[in-house]
């Protein structure tokens, strides 16, 4: 009776915290397909604003370079992340770890506003004094997104290399390879699911920033984000709710394929143990 | 014993790349914007002047006060600071009070549907959050679909004015932020040791009882986490109220956008950087102080 009761309660808490995260993401998928261009009243179906977001060059332009930014952005997040990630987990204790740490950490909540005008005046200075990077653009945001994804990538990298068996290492240290050759053959491979995860999420948080990207972007490098905000500035536009639905589908479905990877890899590597776990009963 | 990590200058090397990255680009930083907020607006390349400057052969050095000063005597950024801190706190509160219940939910789940549960709270916060406030802007306006659907069912005569006020932010940061209270909480409660539970319960104690001594106690650090991931960035929070908020939900973050490019005034634009950084100086080491544990936590070490 007692019990019954919970479970209805706990159902009726999920299906309240998932409605309430799912039903817009819905709502916005269903009125992409709207005929009208008043996007809250339904008139038909029609995909007609896919057409049109196409046709749109700014639009698309500003995609493209979006996704350049983040590639190189992911990229160089994952080396420096995956480096700061080794660093807490193995380093043990160095000179300035505190302030280290600190660094690694306060990123994932600084404001976002903080971010971007500290890192635009860093920029502006350095113009006035060494004359580099000499304007604003692409090389200016790269800068500014590998180092707020990094943190992230620490986080998630650090979670894996804990987990890591050292005498994995250690055994093959002993048997007489090198350094190097240890850490391409064992710990890369073992860590390189995180690295995977730490590069995906790099990547959507830069192809989904908007505040640090408007400080520090010059003329000509007008990002994704921009370009939406602009236009949904002036209201809603049926437009922007084509991209959304377009994003939402590319992003989810690469979420969702990583993850079942993962899953399965994480499986079989359950399985290899306990089979090896098995063998060794045996023997 | 061999260890990987053991050779000297590889260590070395290894901390210092992204030991000088991090310092360069993300602590100088700030140093500039303390500078800067003591300089003077001009009408030049940059915008501001120096506080160092040799006029008529003397070297001369000037602090300029009045960015701080017009902060206090503007009524506007008092306001501003108040209200983000407002809106941040009772936000955090709505999540908190959303999520910890998912969040417990789901860590008693059998391992499967706590995968696939666990994978629902993440989803969202990979697509683009700019996006999901945005699908909030065609609910919520005044003509949008909630109001219709409400009309329709015959609930409500005249439409809720809910776009442009202070509860359309509230209900922005709580979905945007749900995710990241839900995480940390779920990943401290899924290590918890139900078997303290069920010992209590042997005991005789009330589950009401023994959810507030023992797992509640025992989750804080997630609350704690949760809780900051939620309340620091909602401080300073720029799109939300941008977007869905009006004239009774001012808060700093947009103002400091204001006054940077509407008004071009850097050197402002940096004093209510500033202050809102040393608002955030507690919150912040609250965080760092649980986050450094946890990344440097070993399992069974």
């Amino acid at each position: 009776m007692h019990s019954r009761w919970l479970t209805r309660l706990s159902w009726s808490v999920l299906v309240t915290g998932f409605g309430f995260l799912y039903i817009p993401i819905v709502i916005l998928i269903i009125y992409s397909f709207n005929e009208s261009r008043l996007v809250t009243v339904w008139s038909g179906f029609s995909v007609k604003w896919y057409g049109e977001l196409f046709r749109d060059e700014q639009m698309m332009n500003a995609v493209w370079m979006s996704l350049k930014i983040a590639f190189m952005s992911a990229s160089a997040a994952v080396v420096l992340g995956s480096m700061a990630a080794l660093i807490m987990v193995r380093f043990g204790v160095f000179k300035g770890k505190m302030l280290f740490t600190s660094m690694i950490t306060a990123p994932l909540v600084m404001p976002e506003v903080i971010t971007g005008l500290s890192l635009l005046l860093l920029f502006v200075s350095l113009d006035q004094f060494i004359g580099w990077p000499d304007g604003r653009g692409v090389l200016t945001i790269w800068i500014a997104h590998t180092t707020f994804c990094m943190a992230y990538v620490t986080v998630v990298v650090n979670s894996r290399l804990q987990d890591l068996d050292e005498s994995l290492e250690e055994a093959a240290l002993d048997l007489g390879a090198n350094r190097l050759k240890v850490f391409f053959v064992i710990t890369l491979p073992i860590i390189a699911p995180a690295l995977a995860a730490g590069w995906l999420l790099a990547f959507t948080l830069s192809l989904d920033d908007l505040v640090i990207a408007s400080f520090v972007s010059g003329p000509g490098s007008t990002t994704l984000p921009m370009e939406v905000f602009s236009s949904v500035r002036l209201g809603v536009s049926p437009k922007v709710n084509a991209l959304s639905a377009l994003l939402i589908a590319v992003v989810s479905s690469f979420t969702f394929v990583a993850w079942w990877v993962l899953r399965r890899q994480e499986r079989l590597r359950l399985v290899d143990l306990q089979g090896a776990q098995k063998q060794q009963d045996q023997a | 014993m061999a260890r990987l990590t053991s050779w000297r200058p590889g260590r070395s090397l290894v901390i210092a790349v992204p030991y000088v990255w991090l310092l360069f680009f993300f602590l100088a930083p700030f140093a500039i914007v303390l500078k800067i907020s003591f300089a003077e607006s001009q009408l030049a390349q940059p915008p501001f002047t120096n506080l160092v400057a040799v006029v008529d052969d003397v070297l001369t050095f000037s602090l300029n006060l009045f960015n701080y000063i017009d902060l206090y005597e503007y009524d506007l950024y008092l306001r501003g600071y108040l209200n983000s801190v407002k809106i941040a706190f009772f936000s955090t509160l709505f999540c908190l009070l959303l999520g910890y219940p998912m969040a417990y939910i789901i860590a008693r789940m059998p391992t499967h549907s706590r995968n696939i549960c666990l994978m629902l709270v993440i989803l969202p916060s990979w697509t683009s959050f700019l996006i999901r406030i945005y699908a909030w802007m065609g609910i919520l306006k005044s003509n949008g679909l909630l109001n219709n659907f409400l009309q329709y069912l015959g609930v409500i005569e005249q439409p809720l004015e809910i776009m442009h006020t202070s509860v359309a932010v509230y209900i922005g940061i709580v979905y945007a932020y749900l995710p990241f209270m839900i995480l940390p909480i779920y990943a401290n409660l899924v290590k918890l040791d139900y078997s303290l539970l069920e010992a209590a319960a042997d005991l005789g104690a009330q589950p009401w009882k023994s959810f507030v001594r023992i797992t509640l106690p025992l989750s804080l650090s997630g609350i704690i986490a949760g809780s900051m991931l939620v309340f620091i960035p909602a401080v300073g929070e720029f799109v939300i109220p941008e977007l869905l908020g009006g004239p009774d939900s001012l808060m700093i973050g947009k103002l400091l956008w204001a006054e940077f490019f509407n008004a071009r005034n850097w050197p402002g634009a940096s004093a209510v950087a500033v202050v809102m950084l040393l608002l955030l100086v507690l919150p912040i080491t609250l965080f760092h102080r649980y986050q450094a544990r946890d990344l440097e936590l070993k399992p069974d070490a």
